[in-house]
């Protein structure tokens, strides 16, 4: 079942601002309750730091424009995460770790009180992620928010794109620990299902990840990778894309070629931009909302 | 007696004979490919529906994958190894392939199609 933007829009009744649901497989919850008390994360994506060339002429501003506009926000996030591809790759180990380093640097500006980090294969897949632990830290990794539970996935360290049989088995450990009806939030940088694997935009073994996550009936995953909004269902689990900080790319088989769309001077960085995740416990829904480099509701 | 040995020689006869049919199925099509960053060369490879071809994968520099979704297709091919790949494409079409282990910055740009003629 796929679900683009307009329809899901129409389907929930909202104008062009807050997609947001109580749609089974968009809500965290029906878990009333678990979920302690209202908070806000952000999801940036993609971000490609190191990356140049026409895509994107402003490719060394637009992720500082972004922290700038994240810091000039009213609403401050309990904590941002970052899906992947936080550097864009280079065969020289050296450079990676410098492009890891600025990153780093410049993400440091932003104000929240935690920011979290998930590999993309651009910064993990050529060396295994080793340069990515020395400057992130684990490759996955779990934690909780007021009552929700979170889990980041690697499916990038594998250079075939797979999770493999020992992250599956701590993914099976984590879960096991919860109620079924518990309210989760899977993080992964790849699609775990085919969205469209003639363009690599898929997880090897996505199908044996899934199935270990179907049986939780709140469960939802934030995604990257694709560089682009994408909003799909697998049974009961819905699965959003983000928008990429560098570049973005075509819908899925649009084209013959996934190169990245042109930029366009009337419309500079449009087709960028980040998502708020609101999360509201008292009648337990998850909303989002999409902005873009500046900061504006798109 | 004379019955046991006429059905061995029958036996053996048909034997001979199904061997003989097996022979004369031709060979499949080898159709040799070669994988590099970031291109195979051919990029583009034809057949006909309903042949029976062997894509032949040499890597030239390091590991690259091969996938080819719509005909449930993949493979690793290895630097320094070959990959075989059997393919009988039953209906026409142009199928995209790709290399799905990531190979560095051009990856993305490691594609080609298997053009099914009718």
């Amino acid at each position: 079942m796929h679900i683009d933007r307009r329809e899901l829009l129409k389907l929930v009744g909202l104008g062009g601002v807050v997609l947001g649901s109580g749609l089974p497989g968009f809500s965290l919850a029906a878990s009333k309750g678990k979920v302690a008390e209202d908070f806000f994360f952000l999801q940036l994506s993609d971000t490609h730091w190191g990356f140049s060339g026409p895509p994107n002429p402003e490719a060394d501003k637009t992720l500082k424009q972004v922290v700038q506009a994240v810091n000039a926000s009213k609403a401050k996030p309990d904590f941002i995460v970052f899906t992947g591809d936080l550097t864009h790759t280079t065969d020289d180990d050296a450079l990676r770790r410098k492009r890891m380093t600025e990153f780093k640097t410049i993400v440091a500006d932003l104000k929240a009180p935690k920011v979290y980090f998930l590999p993309g294969e651009h910064d993990a897949s050529l060396d295994k992620g080793q340069a990515y632990q020395e400057n992130f830290g684990a490759l996955h990794q779990s934690f909780q928010h007021k009552g929700v539970h979170f889990i980041a996935i690697d499916n990038v360290s594998d250079p075939a794109g797979a999770v493999g049989d020992t992250q599956i088995d701590w993914i099976k450990s984590e879960l096991g620990k919860l109620d079924k009806d518990a309210p989760i939030v899977v993080l992964t940088h790849r699609p775990l299902f085919d969205l469209y694997p003639q363009w690599d935009w898929a997880t090897a073994d996505g199908a044996k990840v899934i199935q270990v996550l179907e049986p939780y009936r709140h469960l939802t995953v934030f995604y990257g990778h694709i560089h682009q909004e994408n909003h799909r269902m697998t049974g009961h689990i819905a699965h959003h894309s983000a928008k990429s900080l560098m570049f973005p790319l075509p819908a899925p088989g649009s084209v013959p070629k996934r190169q990245p769309v042109a930029w366009d001077p009337e419309h500079p960085a449009r087709g960028l931009g980040y998502r708020g995740v609101d999360v509201a416990a008292k009648d337990p829904t998850l909303k989002l909302e999409e902005f873009d480099v500046k900061g504006g509701r798109v | 007696m004379r019955g046991v040995l006429l059905g061995v020689v029958l036996g053996l006869a048909l034997e001979l004979a199904g061997r003989g049919l097996a022979a004369e199925a031709p060979p499949p099509r080898v159709i040799k490919m070669t994988a590099k960053k970031f291109e195979y060369s051919p990029a583009e490879v034809h057949i006909k529906k309903g042949e029976h071809v062997v894509l032949e994968l040499s890597s030239l520099d390091r590991k690259h994958g091969f996938k080819l979704p719509e005909l449930g297709i993949r493979a690793d091919v290895p630097p320094g190894g070959t990959a075989r790949v059997e393919v009988t494409a039953e209906k026409a079409g142009r199928f995209p392939f790709a290399c799905d282990v990531f190979c560095g910055d051009g990856h993305e740009d490691m594609t080609g199609t298997l053009i099914v003629d009718p």
